[in-house]
């Protein structure tokens, strides 16, 4: 029996290194969090990896909610996300022993599509919210074929979604009938298919699809619709720094602690300019140099 | 007495020997184990929902709204919000609008083509027929999801005109996929447990082959009929992949087949990942959870009793 016991507390001794690797391997960063800076994140790691080897990233998706959720539950060690952490992650996190520090790694324009056949040139802020609260409803209401709006959104974990619907929806409830779908890539498939309906993401992932239009949009009725492109199919830089593109956004990467080590190394080069043109490349918006 | 017997007769003659019996022993009441254990722990945390949430507010919500300047009853799931709205109700009518006729295409099929497999097909047909329906059962629902968002949808939504190209309607396709071999082997089980004298005594009152399987075997196996349909309505509420990747995902109250539906296990796989543990959000999730076990429990129950039943009826 004496020999059982053993086995036993031998077991439950691995069940405890397994649960929390973090303390045993240094070298070893997990990232989890936003979908959107899922592609991002994983190219910044390949290369940070690639000139660092005795250090080990492992990069995962899942949402910016999942993210900071894992953080406060000690499961990962850098959460991204697409949305400030909000007040009461914050609370969660300091009853759980944490005290998050915020990077802003990079910026982030919100495109609005519809597909190609969709004669709608360019949207305002109020009729976009209208559309997606569920009080515009036809097309033809925005200048439109007459065909009724089919809306697509994202699951509540996603940063797009936090964000678009405090800065878009002013934090109203999207209409019931929004259907989800399972990340922006999934949406580019949903659009390209749909002739009536809208979806919202992250510009990158919207560039260079045939079969989508992106939708300049206008602060109010006065002002001019502005595309979150430039005149060459990118992204607009100048747009997104000065505000003058309204759906912007920063990207954010969260720490447990104030960062150390490996992790503030990791961190100090994704803010440098090599880690900032990954940013470029990736098809996001890199930090303002000042 | 001769050394054999005595070595038989002998208990717990060896640690070894008793410690097997038990690993057995438990491996034999771990189903058991294992049922209570998850009833347990989904019903201490979804209970834990009603700290803060009231049980009306699982039917609706009364909430102001600023653009009507009054306030509105609100069916509705949004569980990310200022006022988070945890309405179960759109989720109940979305797994039905895809458990229902689901459960029905692979009923029609189901039942259809175990009654061939069992009193018609050749032994060979058989043999062909049987090892294909198992690798049905084997394609990943994930597959079948995706088959059914990138093409299935798209003809469907072209057959039929519907508003939404994910729908109710193309999640209960997919899923009938996944209920339909389970259906065929229990209906061909039942109708395999009829006895062949009752066969043999139709014929010798005269009966073709199809009197005999319409009014002697098929009803004679009817309540393990039922069973299998009750069975596979259970496995169709409870499948995820398809639902998830096919319906629209958008949590609608109404009982139109063809609208974009939230289930319950959709709207669980979506958003588990993101809730903070203990919060309430968590709670409600692990509520949706019973409440789905509730019904399946209840369901499989159902058809347990339905075959004793038969079983009892065959024995007289």
């Amino acid at each position: 029996m004496k020999n059982l016991r053993n086995k036993i507390l031998s077991l439950a001794l691995i069940g405890i290194m397994c649960a929390s690797p973090v303390a045993f391997a240094a070298n070893n960063i997990t990232v989890k969090g936003s979908d959107t800076i899922v592609i991002l994140g994983q190219r910044w790691a390949e290369l940070y990896m690639k000139n660092n080897p005795d250090v080990s990233i492992q990069v995962t998706g899942g949402g910016s909610g999942t993210g900071i959720a894992a953080l406060i539950n000690g499961t990962t060690d850098i959460a991204n996300a697409s949305r400030p952490i909000k007040e009461k992650e914050i609370q969660q996190a300091k009853s759980a022993g944490y005290y998050p520090a915020e990077f802003k790694v990079g910026m982030d324009s919100i495109a609005v599509v519809v597909n190609k056949d969709n004669p709608v040139q360019s949207l305002t802020m109020k009729q976009l919210m209208g559309i997606y609260t569920g009080r515009i409803n036809n097309w033809k209401d925005v200048g439109g074929n007459n065909a009724e709006i089919i809306r697509y959104s994202r699951e509540s974990n996603s940063g797009t979604y936090a964000f678009f619907k405090e800065l878009v929806l002013k934090n109203q409830d999207f209409a019931a009938d929004c259907q989800t779908v399972p990340g922006t890539s999934a949406s580019v498939n949903a659009i390209s298919k749909d002739a009536n309906g809208i979806a919202y993401g992250g510009v990158a992932y919207f560039l260079n699809q045939p079969n989508l239009k992106i939708l300049p949009i206008k602060k109010d009725d006065k002002s001019q619709a502005v595309s979150p492109l430039n005149v060459e199919g990118k992204a607009d830089y100048e747009a997104a720094w000065s505000g003058h593109y309204p759906i912007a956004r920063y990207l954010y990467m969260y720490t447990g602690f104030k960062p150390k080590g490996k992790i503030k190394e990791y961190l100090s080069w994704i803010l440098s300019p090599e880690g900032q043109k990954i940013v470029e490349e990736v098809g996001y918006i890199p930090l303002k140099v000042k | 007495m001769t050394d054999i017997t005595q070595e038989l007769t002998r208990k717990n003659h060896h640690p070894a020997e008793w410690l097997i019996e038990k690993a057995l022993f438990i491996s034999g009441i771990a189903s058991i184990v294992f049922i209570s254990l998850i009833f347990l722990f989904l019903f201490k945390e979804g209970m834990l929902t009603f700290k803060s949430v009231s049980p009306l507010d699982l039917i609706g919500k009364w909430v102001y709204d600023p653009y009507d300047e009054k306030n509105i009853f609100k069916v509705m799931w949004q569980s990310v919000s200022e006022v988070p709205k945890y309405s179960i109700v759109p989720l109940v009518c979305g797994s039905f609008l895809v458990a229902f006729p689901a459960t029905v295409i692979s009923s029609v099929f189901g039942i259809g083509c175990g009654i061939y497999l069992s009193e018609i097909a050749s032994a060979r047909v058989r043999e062909t027929l049987k090892p294909t329906l198992e690798l049905l059962a084997g394609i990943p629902s994930v597959v079948i999801g995706f088959l059914m968002l990138a093409v299935v949808a798209t003809f469907v939504q072209d057959l039929f005109h519907t508003k939404f190209r994910l729908n109710a309607f193309v999640g209960a396709l997919g899923v009938s996929l996944v209920t339909f071999p389970i259906i065929v082997t229990l209906v061909e089980e039942a109708l395999r447990a009829i006895p062949k004298e009752l066969r043999d005594a139709s014929y010798a009152l005269g009966a073709t082959k199809w009197q005999t399987i319409w009014k002697t075997v098929v009803p004679a196996a009817v309540s393990g009929i039922s069973a299998a349909v009750l069975l596979g309505f259970g496995r169709a509420l409870g499948e995820t992949m398809i639902v998830l990747m096919a319906t629209g995902n958008a949590a609608l109250v109404t009982l139109d087949m063809f609208s974009s539906v939230r289930t319950m296990t959709a709207n669980i796989a979506a958003e588990m990942g993101e809730v903070v543990q203990g919060s309430e959000h968590y709670y409600v999730l692990f509520l949706v959870g019973a409440i789905l076990f509730t019904m399946t429990f209840v369901l499989n129950i159902c058809s347990e009793v339905v075959i004793n039943k038969m079983r009892r009826k065959l024995r007289m």
